[in-house]
């Protein structure tokens, strides 16, 4: 019980983290904040790994399998749109005096 | 301690550098010049955590895992390479992967477990597989929306809320008597299917213009379920990057319906389509001002400041990089000019500054609402391409429009006012727009790239002779 407090604790101060953090992004980067963000949540590739290679039961390995195919096109997609996207934006070139 | 238990140890520490990674990768993201270092942080994050979860010595049998990484990440990569114009299905399309993960993981981890899952933990896996299931399919409807192989005008039907709410009270009482009863195992399926139903459900009612507020909201849910997984598997790095994941999406869509004078209620309740088809059919006989590009050139060569509004038909007719050039022609003759950028301009948030930075448009000159309605007054033309509500005054001083008081760009402080536009047909939404009847307004009718291209050619022969 102490151990779901805890994480409960954790998940609050993430959220609170969460909100100052991306409160400051620039609205111009909203669109890459959204592609970066999905692909840090394919993190949850950790869980369908551990789920695949423990081979506790044929479901298990089948639905795991899956999840780590989805969630992986989730991180190499993410991440690659996301480097697209902010290689674009460029400032103004400064003026030669 | 065993060798066991220092590798134990060692993936906890890494998956706390991770987290951290992750936190900063997201912090880095604040400014377009910190940005790609932030990209870099977060890749290295998740594959120190992957590497580290292979050392994980409950794991017997490596083949289904490497084969798994390498058929997504062949899928990964042309995800990652579509047109910009196709950012936001693709968003969607995100959505219902990871929430697809999310659901598929919490259904094995229930057959394992059960019948011998405590309260907190079948509540909490309930969560994940409803939010889970609900985020896929509402995710798939929204990316088919945005590609346009599902019409984007809103379905609506009688009783639409009560079936769709009934759906989901059904799939919480459900998993309520799970909690009480995990043995159940055969009314796990209904709390997968209801909500699998319920998520195609949710999107039918909606039109392709609350689309930025609907993608928003599935990225928080898709966030939170993914947060949900981690109570389950009690892993805090998965705990943290669902909580991050679920407040940003959260932001963006209270942004996104602020920005459209809605309620989030209203989104996902509304059928905004609807409303307004009472309300609009009011002005018949106004006149309006057009003008030729050669006049139009003319007036935006002599000015001093300029302050494009692009919107969402700009991009439909891929005229960002003719706007590019009429920026360039402009500039070159030292005008200032700047781009005006609703949030809801595009279809998910943000959308358009990456399309017009893609045209090579530096990020300075894009302003966000709040920083360029001051401008208006002492801007000398505000050329309108493809924009229409974020534009229309009624906004502001008619209160029985349908959007009164949504925020809006404040073009018609301009001094003067060009709109490019097809014809003078109400657009999408099927508002009559006050602007265009003004004394200031001229109207360049045609095709946004065409008409564009004009204007440079305009631009590029004024200076020639």
């Amino acid at each position: 019980m102490t151990d779901i407090i805890a994480s409960l604790y954790v998940f609050m101060l993430a959220a609170f983290v969460g909100f100052e953090v991306i409160r400051r992004v620039s609205p111009l980067l909203h669109t890459p904040l959204m592609s970066l963000t999905n692909a840090l949540d394919a993190i949850a590739v950790v869980g369908a790994i551990i789920l695949v290679g423990e081979h506790k039961s044929g479901l298990a390995t089948v639905l795991g399998t899956i999840a780590i195919v989805a969630a992986t096109s989730n991180v190499v997609g993410g991440f690659l749109i996301t480097d697209r996207m902010l290689r674009m934006f460029k400032a103004s070139k400064t003026k030669k005096p | 301690m065993t060798t066991a238990l220092v590798t134990d140890r060692a993936i906890q520490i890494i998956y706390l550098v991770s987290t951290a990674l992750f936190i900063l990768s997201l912090k880095w993201l604040s400014s377009p010049s910190s940005a790609r270092r932030g990209v870099r942080a977060g890749e290295l994050g998740m594959l120190l955590a992957i590497c580290a979860t292979l050392l994980y010595r409950g794991i017997v049998d490596y083949k289904w895992i490497a084969i798994a990484l390498v058929l997504g990440a062949i899928i990964g990569v042309p995800l990652g390479r579509v047109a910009m114009t196709a950012v936001p299905q693709r968003t969607a399309l995100s959505h219902a992967f990871g929430a697809l993960c999310v659901a598929l993981v919490g259904t094995a981890e229930y057959y394992l477990r059960a019948p011998h899952v405590p309260a907190f933990m079948m509540a909490v896996l309930s969560m994940e597989v409803i939010l889970g299931s609900l985020t896929f399919t509402g995710s798939l409807m929204a990316a088919g929306k945005l590609q346009e192989v599902l019409p984007q005008r809103p379905i609506t039907y009688k009783g639409q809320n009560i079936v769709n709410l009934g759906l989901l009270a059904i799939s919480v009482g459900l998993a309520v008597i799970l909690v009480l009863d995990p043995g159940h195992t055969r009314l796990f399926p209904l709390i997968i299917a209801i909500p699998l139903v319920f998520g195609v459900l949710m999107i039918v009612p909606i039109g392709g213009a609350d689309m930025p507020t609907v993608i928003s909201l599935l990225n928080s849910y898709a966030g939170l379920s993914a947060a949900a997984m981690g109570f389950v598997l009690d892993s805090k790095l998965l705990i943290i990057a669902g909580a991050l994941d679920g407040s940003s999406g959260f932001i963006l869509s209270v942004i996104m319906s602020k920005a459209m004078n809605r309620s989030f209620t209203n989104v996902v309740f509304g059928a905004f389509g609807q409303v307004q088809a009472a309300a609009a059919g009011v002005a018949e006989a106004r006149t309006v001002r057009s003008a030729t590009a050669e006049e139009a050139a003319s007036i935006l060569g002599a000015a001093n400041t300029v302050v494009i509004v692009p919107g969402y038909g700009m991009a439909v007719a891929q005229a960002q990089h003719k706007v590019r050039e009429f920026y360039d022609a402009l500039t070159k003759r030292g005008v200032d000019v700047k781009f005006a950028i609703h949030p809801v301009a595009g279809r998910m948030p943000g959308h358009m500054n990456v399309l017009l930075a893609e045209a090579d448009i530096p990020y300075d000159k894009l302003l966000d609402m709040d920083a360029i309605n001051p401008e208006f007054p002492q801007t000398d033309v505000a050329l309108v391409i493809g924009a229409n509500d974020v534009t229309n005054p009624a906004a502001r001083t008619d209160p029985s429009s349908p959007i009164y008081g949504m925020p809006i760009l404040d073009v018609d402080k301009a001094k003067t006012v060009m709109v490019i536009k097809r014809s003078m047909s109400p657009g999408f939404a099927g508002i009559d727009n006050p602007l265009y009847y003004l004394d200031k307004t001229l109207m360049l009718f045609g095709d946004a790239k065409a008409s564009v291209g004009d204007l440079v050619r305009e631009l590029a022969g004024e200076t020639r002779g």
